[in-house]
């Protein structure tokens, strides 16, 4: 019977039709696939990306040289150096981070006391040379002013959480 | 001895100690704030209460002495409670902001507040805040943060008796005030350490660094001829900052401002690679150059035409290695008192040059003669001890020589050599005060040495000594009252290596004489920056030391050396305690540890030095002197006969550090004694107008 089975469904090409049958089927199922970079997926609000050094909406930067982030860092990526400032406040003259050490694990943002430093939702920031994922105090602040709105919104979404 | 049983455990204490030492003794760890071994105690933070038998409340540990059979338990849920309590309510004024505070990390409210606080706080109501008070340039206020404990008050008052700090209002409204001005005390920095928040941090320090983040080199200071035991907190190439370490017989645990707050003198004025004077002008050339311009010099010159002069900070085994090269280029001409000072020079008494009495000794003393000397700017912690013993017993202090605040009482007996002269025929009130001491002890300042009169001046106070039963045949059993107040940390090891003029050397003023008259064609400068330049003449000089200062300016060769946190060496302090230095930070750029320099030049000149690495360079040092066998020992030295009779001018003693904060290359090169010379000594120079 077995034979039978089988050459019946060799003649009849049914394996072949099932399959362009689902392949028709999916022909008019909405798509999975994105057109990236053109289309992006959805992020969670806890998703860690690239680090970015926020402000106040003063204009005056949060980050207050605690250097809990250097200390908690797994991967030592984070350098702080700190001395004070003119005005007497505690703040940093150097914060770089080695962005080819770091492991996103997100301790940094954690332990941060002022929610200054935090991972955004930026994850496209692939670049030519090593030396440009080397960032610096400068390009942190600068990724702040950019992600702000973005960032604010994702730690808003995720107090409830904490 | 008072049984107590503390946690079940009975233990034998000693009588009148306190409830919380016993504590201690029996291995159980009480919490505390305001209780200080060294201080006095207030019993106001009753952070420490343990529950008694019989006592109807938990008791403060701190204030309660000791009696026999007492029954203590510090483990209950009572005392827990209590602790947990008393926690609660020092926090409810304390602000959260131990991420700005210097003290995070190392901070005893905050470590306490782990053990015994809750997570979250019960006090809604507004916390209080306190103005900042002004303490000087080296002591940075945040008085919101401060407990009330009272610490510095009393540090202030006992320890470095300055009476600058007091506490004023009461409950609420306590706070700690001072004057509103810099706190005068050569001390200061250890109200810092014992702060046990971060009411009072270092300026100098702010924001630098964290506590995690510095590796720690246990060391030994040189900036005076004390040696207080150090810690050296360094991160990467850079010492952040100095602290502290206990070492009972010399510091305790106090550190003079100069030894914490000069470190920032080490990464400034550095020579960080060798330079030659070419055409008049010093230029930065290779070390192949440098050393064979040296040997180039040495060729052919014979050993009476060349002299070594080593300094303040050096370390024995440089001065050791300087020592072997010159002798093995035929040169006697060795010195190490730069000050001119005449100790050890006749012969070579080792009691003539020590502190006999040790540092710890002054609390047995019952009368002390000063002569010619300012211990609390030449050795501020031997001050600091002979006000420790002031306290004690209202210790009698005579003082021959100019008249400085010491902060105890003083009794002025004349300020020049007719007073000791008077003194040594018996005469005056003070000799009677003398007479009737059972320990007196005398004090000889390394100023009124270094006269050109100073091996008389030994020998006078060497008489004095022995008539007043000081040291000598009168003196009690293992006692020696006869004391050299040395102030350059290289000194006394100089001394026993015998780093001094041969039997046809030349001692300093031969020396720079010699080199005047072109009778010395070369001067080695080991680190030696206190001299006369201007009398080096058209020797050829060669500096080997770390800091661009007199010495390399004169210099027709400069050779980078290490300063004393960047190499591993042994220094003798007053006492001839033998103590060592380790190396905490590398010296910068091209600069060397210093007896490798040398040995190096000693091959290029074709007599290498016996020695290849340090371990044969210490055994070296041993065989020269086995003193240097003995780490941290005081050999009590044999009282022999030293200085030497002769004619003795009538000039007052001058004292011979007109400013505290700057005396050697090191503490000139760093800002903040800059900034401390500008606010405590130059107001008073201008007041007194010995200034110019």
């Amino acid at each position: 019977m077995a034979f039978v089975d089988r050459t019946v469904r060799s003649l009849f090409l049914t394996e072949l039709l099932s399959g362009m049958w689902l392949t028709l089927r999916y022909f008019f199922r909405p798509k999975v696939t994105l057109n990236y970079p053109h289309e992006k997926g959805a992020l969670s609000p806890r998703f860690r990306g690239e680090h970015v050094l926020r402000r106040y909406p003063s204009g005056e930067e949060r980050c207050i040289a605690c250097k809990l982030c250097e200390a908690i860092c797994p991967a030592q990526a984070i350098t702080i150096e700190a001395e004070p400032r003119a005005d007497g406040s505690r703040r940093t003259t150097r914060y770089d981070i080695d962005m080819t050490k770091c492991i996103y694990c997100g301790y940094c943002q954690e332990s941060c006391p002022v929610d200054a430093i935090v991972q955004g939702p930026n994850f496209e920031f692939a670049a030519e040379t090593r030396a440009e994922l080397f960032y610096n105090k400068e390009k942190l602040l600068d990724n702040g002013d950019r992600w702000e709105y973005e960032i604010a919104l994702n730690i808003a979404k995720d107090a409830p959480y904490r | 001895m008072p049984k107590v049983t503390i946690d079940g455990r009975e233990i034998e204490v000693p009588a009148g100690i306190t409830v919380l030492q016993a504590c201690e003794m029996a291995g159980a760890e009480i919490p505390r704030f305001c209780y200080h071994e060294r201080l006095s105690i207030a019993g106001n933070c009753r952070m420490c209460l343990v529950e008694m038998e019989r006592a109807p409340k938990p008791i403060a540990s701190c204030a309660m002495p000791v009696g026999d059979g007492m029954v203590i338990r510090t483990d209950t849920p009572t005392v827990e409670k209590a602790r947990n309590g008393v926690m609660e309510f020092l926090l409810i004024n304390h602000p959260l902001d131990c991420p700005i505070c210097d003290q995070g990390g190392e901070c005893d409210l905050q470590d306490q507040a782990m053990a015994y606080g809750y997570d979250r706080s019960r006090y809604e109501e507004n916390k209080r805040a306190v103005s900042e008070k002004y303490m000087g340039p080296l002591i940075k206020t945040i008085m919101t943060r401060c407990i009330q404990c009272t610490r510095c008050v009393r540090f202030a008052t006992e320890i470095a008796g300055v009476e600058d700090i007091g506490m004023v209002n009461r409950g609420e409204d306590a706070e700690i005030t001072t004057l509103e001005r810099a706190i005068d005390s050569e001390l200061s920095g250890n109200l810092v350490d014992i702060c046990p928040v971060g009411a009072l941090t270092s300026a100098p320090y702010a924001f630098t660094a964290r506590p995690w983040e510095l590796r720690k080199t246990l060391s030994v200071d040189v900036m005076d001829a004390v040696g207080s035991n150090i810690r050296v907190d360094s991160r990467g190439r850079e010492v952040m900052r100095v602290l502290p370490r206990i070492h009972e017989d010399v510091n305790e645990e106090w550190i003079s401002d100069k030894t914490r707050h000069a470190r920032d003198g080490l990464s400034r004025q550095r020579l960080d690679r060798p330079y030659l004077r070419i055409d008049g002008k010093l230029r930065p050339v290779s070390w192949e150059e440098a050393l064979t311009a040296v040997a180039e010099r040495l060729r052919g010159l014979s050993g009476e035409r060349m002299a070594a002069i080593a300094g303040d900070l050096c370390d024995a085994e440089s001065m050791l290695a300087l020592k072997d090269f010159m002798t093995g280029l035929g040169s006697e001409n060795l010195e190490c008192r730069q000050d001119g000072s005449k100790v050890g020079s006749d012969s070579r008494a080792r009691s003539g040059y020590l502190f006999n009495t040790t540092i710890a000794g002054i609390e047995q003393a019952d009368a002390v003669l000063l002569i010619g000397t300012n211990p609390r700017w030449e050795a501020a912690l031997v001050n600091a001890r002979i006000r420790k013993r002031f306290l004690q017993n209202g210790l009698p202090v005579g003082v021959i020589g100019p008249q400085v605040d010491l902060t105890y009482e003083t009794v002025s007996l004349g300020d020049g050599l007719d007073a000791l002269q008077a003194l040594g025929r018996g005469e005056g009130d003070f000799a009677e005060v003398l007479r009737k001491a059972e320990r007196p002890m005398l004090i000889l300042g390394s100023g009124a040495v270094a006269r050109p009169d100073g091996a008389a001046i030994l020998s006078l106070a060497r008489e004095v000594a022995e008539s007043f039963g000081m040291a000598g045949p009168q003196a009690p059993e293992e006692w020696n009252g006869f004391n050299v107040l040395s102030r350059a940390a290289s000194r006394v090891g100089g001394l026993d290596l015998g780093f001094l003029p041969g039997p046809e050397g030349r001692d300093l003023e031969g020396i720079l004489s010699g080199a005047e008259q072109g009778e010395i064609d070369l001067v080695w400068l080991l680190g030696a920056d206190e001299i006369d330049m201007s009398r080096l003449g058209r020797a050829f000089v060669v500096y080997q030391g770390h800091h661009g200062d007199a010495g390399a300016h004169r210099a027709d060769v400069i050779l980078p050396g290490a300063a004393y946190t960047e190499k591993n060496g042994t220094y003798v302090n007053l006492e001839g305690r033998v103590q060592l230095g380790r190396l905490a930070t590398f010296p910068p750029g091209e600069a060397r540890e210093d007896w490798t320099i040398l040995r190096a030049l000693s091959e290029v000149v074709g007599q290498p030095l016996p020695y290849d690495n340090l371990g044969e360079l210490r055994q070296k040092l041993i065989e020269a002197n086995p003193l240097f066998g003995r780490l941290d020992e005081v050999q009590p030295a044999a009282w022999e006969a030293f200085g030497a009779k002769g004619e003795v001018s009538g000039a007052p003693f001058a004292l011979p550090i007109d400013n505290f904060y700057m005396t050697d290359p090191i503490s000139r090169a760093s800002p903040t004694m800059a900034k401390c010379t500008e606010i405590f000594v130059l107001p008073k120079r201008a007041a007194t107008g010995t200034e110019g």
